[in-house]
């Protein structure tokens, strides 16, 4: 979908009017997952696994059941059978069937009248275990002699040979090479590796979910996605989609995470069982041990360059360990590894490992931060080793539109030598560095995602407008999607009100993912109120007795266009509403699609850091973002989505991680342990927000979300590794392996 | 016909080649037509891989008529979070 006449003169977008949900967010008044409550509810609790690999052999719940209070246990066995592919995959990690797979995983579940018995009679819950050999790291999962996750897991592209434990082989690539490699005057090839992370959102997740004896179900829970939540509860129950309703709440953050179930179909399960209302809310430390992170990454990359930075060829091997099931992000790792480049000759390698680890889900960018670090890294190697501009060499090698991309498709308008230009005229990079300080310098690349998407919009007797969307809000689009209307209909953003409504109000929607609600149900809504536009000026025309062809909607009103069009007052929308009960009946617009035409959004960063030789410790001193838009909507939202993912991955750089125990248990699971990032640990992040319209979008968007977590892991290290001389390959740079490195 | 590229690891289910020509009007009677003609890769057809057209992944997108003069890759289908 191309948009020829792509809109230029912009009224509302650009401007920063006020977020619609912020006094209800700083006045306690907003509706988070936990807020949810019914008379006569009861409280969840579910009994996890203390081994990272182990056979169910019994579990007994007598004496759990036999406690007063206590209303109902589940296991597998009241959960549906016989899914296949990832429907099984998101069962069994829901609720364990013959084998825990990772320490954490569900094997039972409670519910109580009250949460403090839940707790209690979870503990009572005997469950029998046949412990067996675990493995929790990637490489060491794919070798020779590694216990066996699942036997017959792998797909159709695993070739003869491999460990059981490498579900998918991927490989792709174009050129010749070994020519490439000739080419060059510098060939180097280097091993990083990335630990997984999680998150962080602050709110855990929870729910409340309520089966009535009729077989229908409702559920409130904090999600990016409840059409999503349905289809899987509904697949995990064993009942048809339609029975359930599934209501999002406010959103105290997801990064991806939240795109999936964990406790949703136990919620319901339960609920069945008691014939009761049920709520389960996570602790911290269940969501660390329990929900998804992302992989764990080891990569091998190999460059070649000629002395004046050209690359000649480049060659990536990743492996990737998501858990105790398929899907850990090693194809969209791939895809983005060399995505900045122009290379002739590239080729990729990628395996999807499992191990007894919990379930990976999505993590904003999913795999493209853990290729950044290995890729920008060696380049940045490279450039020191030759004495080359790293910003020059960059440009000198930068894709662009028309370029083949690394994946193979050709590049259509894209903006990383804007950013990297911008970058560049920054007076941040040439600023002077003081001692024990770096300067670094990477870019990254994501590629956004369309997706299913219904959106309507309802015009009110007053001319004011609701605009019903499935894509929960967690980054501000509520705001961007009003602004879009507003801008559409030619109306003020206060005219505009933007709901996130529930499954049963609108088609299937997908879930706030992949950076596309902003560009997927904006350009819904933009199309949804050219509808309500087109129906506005027939009853106009039908007023003024002329065709609809002779009227053009300017500034929120109606007005007669052309030679025989007749000389009429414009009429507002105001005036046509206040009519339409009585000119034809109520006015509203829809519009229902999978759009196609997201554009990939590259940025560039630029840190400079301070490092402690006594201690290791790593100060941030300065960060600026430089990032594709496409076209800002509100730019303080996108100013907002930039800091965010450079927030995370500076966390992610320096301190995050997943600490695995000898007995394959996870050591750090609060956030004492697991240390994000704080307020102090951070600079105010700079923003410089680059505009290069999107084709595929009327107003030019491009999603924003994602791709300013990918340059933070190598612009980090780069920086590091000029303040301290000592090149870090593994993640997190925390201040003991920093000393360590320098110490050499 | 419509020339369809395949990325490296699919190409084994293809006898080798790095593009096939298909008949087909759409994504969809391509993808149809490419698991007929080269059975091998209908389990990746199954899983999710679809056709990008002119740099854009149209894995939702069955009923796209293609020009044939678009640029075609057969691949995965890859998504965010």
């Amino acid at each position: 979908m191309a948009f020829d006449e792509q809109k230029q003169d912009f009224k509302v977008l650009g401007t920063r009017p006020d977020r619609p949900d912020g006094l209800d967010k700083v006045t306690g008044k907003a509706r988070y997952g936990a807020d949810a409550y019914i008379p006569g509810m009861l409280h969840g609790v579910i009994v996890r696994s203390p081994h990272a690999h182990a056979r169910i052999v019994k579990i007994d719940a007598s004496k759990a059941l036999a406690m007063k209070g206590v209303k109902a246990v589940v296991t597998r066995a009241d959960f549906a059978d016989g899914q296949t592919g990832e429907d099984w995959n998101v069962m069994e990690n829901c609720m364990a069937g013959e084998k825990a797979l990772y320490d954490g995983h569900a094997v039972a579940a409670v519910a109580a009248t009250s949460a403090l018995i839940a707790r209690d009679a979870a503990k009572l819950v005997e469950v029998e275990y046949e412990v067996l050999p675990h493995v929790t790291e990637v490489n060491a999962a794919m070798t020779e002699g590694a216990p066996v996750i699942r036997e017959g897991a792998a797909d159709y592209s695993v070739p003869d040979g491999m460990h059981p434990n490498v579900v998918r082989y991927i490989e792709f690539g174009h050129g010749d090479l070994e020519k490439g490699f000739e080419a060059a005057d510098v060939v180097r090839e280097q091993t990083y590796a990335t630990e997984a992370t999680h998150q962080g959102y602050i709110e855990p997740h929870a729910c409340l979910a309520q089966m009535g004896s009729d077989g229908r179900g409702e559920m409130w829970v904090c999600t990016q996605g409840h059409w999503f939540i349905r289809r899987m509860s509904a697949v995990c129950l064993g009942i048809e989609v339609s029975k359930l309703r599934v209501t999002p709440s406010e959103i105290g953050g997801g990064f991806g995470g939240k795109t999936t179930v964990f406790i949703e179909p136990v919620a319901l399960a339960l609920s069945r069982k008691a014939n009761r209302p049920v709520k389960m809310v996570m602790t911290r430390s269940e969501v660390l041990r329990a929900t998804g992170p992302t992989a764990s990454a080891s990569m091998d990359v190999k460059i070649g360059m000629t002395k004046d930075g050209k690359m000649t060829a480049g060659k990536a091997v990743f492996r990737m360990q998501g858990g105790a099931f398929p899907l850990a992000p090693v194809d969209s790792a791939l895809a983005c590894a060399f995505a900045c480049y122009d290379i002739e000759n590239v080729q990729h390698e990628g395996y999807d490992v499992m191990s007894n680890r919990p379930k990976n889900a999505a993590y904003r960018a999913p795999g493209s931060p853990m290729a950044a670090f290995a890729v920008e890294s060696l380049v940045d190697e490279m450039c020191r080793e030759l004495s080359l501009d790293p910003i020059e060499v960059r440009l000198m090698n930068a894709a662009k539109e028309g370029t083949k991309s690394s994946s193979g498709p050709t590049y259509p308008r894209i903006g990383l030598v804007e950013t990297l230009e911008a970058a560049k005229a920054h007076d941040h990079y040439s600023a002077p560095l003081g001692p024990n300080q770096g300067r670094g310098v990477a870019s990254g690349y994501w590629m956004n995602w369309g997706g299913e998407t219904s959106v309507s919009l309802a015009l009110s007797e007053d001319g004011s407008v609701t605009v019903s969307v499935g894509t929960p809000d967690i980054g501000g689009s509520r705001a961007s999607i009003a602004m879009m209307a507003a801008e559409a209909m030619g109306i003020a953003y206060e005219d505009v009100r933007v709901n996130v409504v529930e499954t049963g109000a609108l088609g299937v929607n997908e879930p706030t993912h992949g950076s596309r609600a902003t560009f997927a149900s904006g350009l819904a809504t933009i199309k949804a109120a050219n509808e309500a536009i087109g129906k506005l000026c027939q009853r106009a025309a039908d007023a003024w007795g002329i065709d609809a062809e002779a009227v053009v909607w300017e500034d929120g009103h109606a007005k007669p266009s052309g030679p025989n069009a007749g000389e009429f007052p414009p009429m507002s929308i105001g005036e046509i509403c206040a009519e339409m009960g009585s000119t034809g009946g109520p006015i509203s617009g829809h519009f229902e699609a999978t759009p196609n035409g997201y554009g990939g959004s590259f940025g560039t960063h630029i840190v400079d850091v301070e490092v402690d030789p006594e201690t290791g410790r790593t100060t941030v001193l300065r960060y600026t973002v430089v990032q594709d838009a496409g076209k800002a909507i509100h730019p303080a939202y996108v100013e907002g989505q930039f800091q965010g993912g450079a927030a995370q991955g500076i966390g992610w750089a320096l301190n995050e991680e997943y600490i695995y125990g000898e007995d394959g248990r996870l050591q750090n699971t609060v956030f004492l342990d697991y240390r994000v990032p704080v307020a102090s640990d951070l600079p105010m992040i700079d923003t410089v927000i680059v505009e290069v319209p999107n084709p595929g979008h009327p107003y030019g968007v491009r999603g924003v979300g994602e791709t300013g977590i990918t340059p933070p892991l190598p612009a980090i290290a780069n920086a590091v590794a000029e303040a301290t001389g000592a090149r870090l390959r593994s993640l997190p740079m925390s201040p003991p392996r920093i000393l360590k490195a320098m110490k050499g | 016909m419509v020339e369809v590229h395949l990325w490296s690891s699919l190409r084994r289910f293809a006898d080798g080649q790095e593009s096939v020509e298909i008949e087909g009007k759409t994504v969809g009677e391509v993808l149809k037509n490419l698991a007929a003609a080269h059975p091998g890769l209908a389990p990746a057809i199954e899983a999710g891989a679809g056709l990008t057209v002119d740099g854009t992944f149209l894995g939702s997108g069955r009923n796209h008529v293609l020009d044939p003069e678009a640029e075609v890759f057969l691949m995965m289908r890859i998504k965010g979070g």
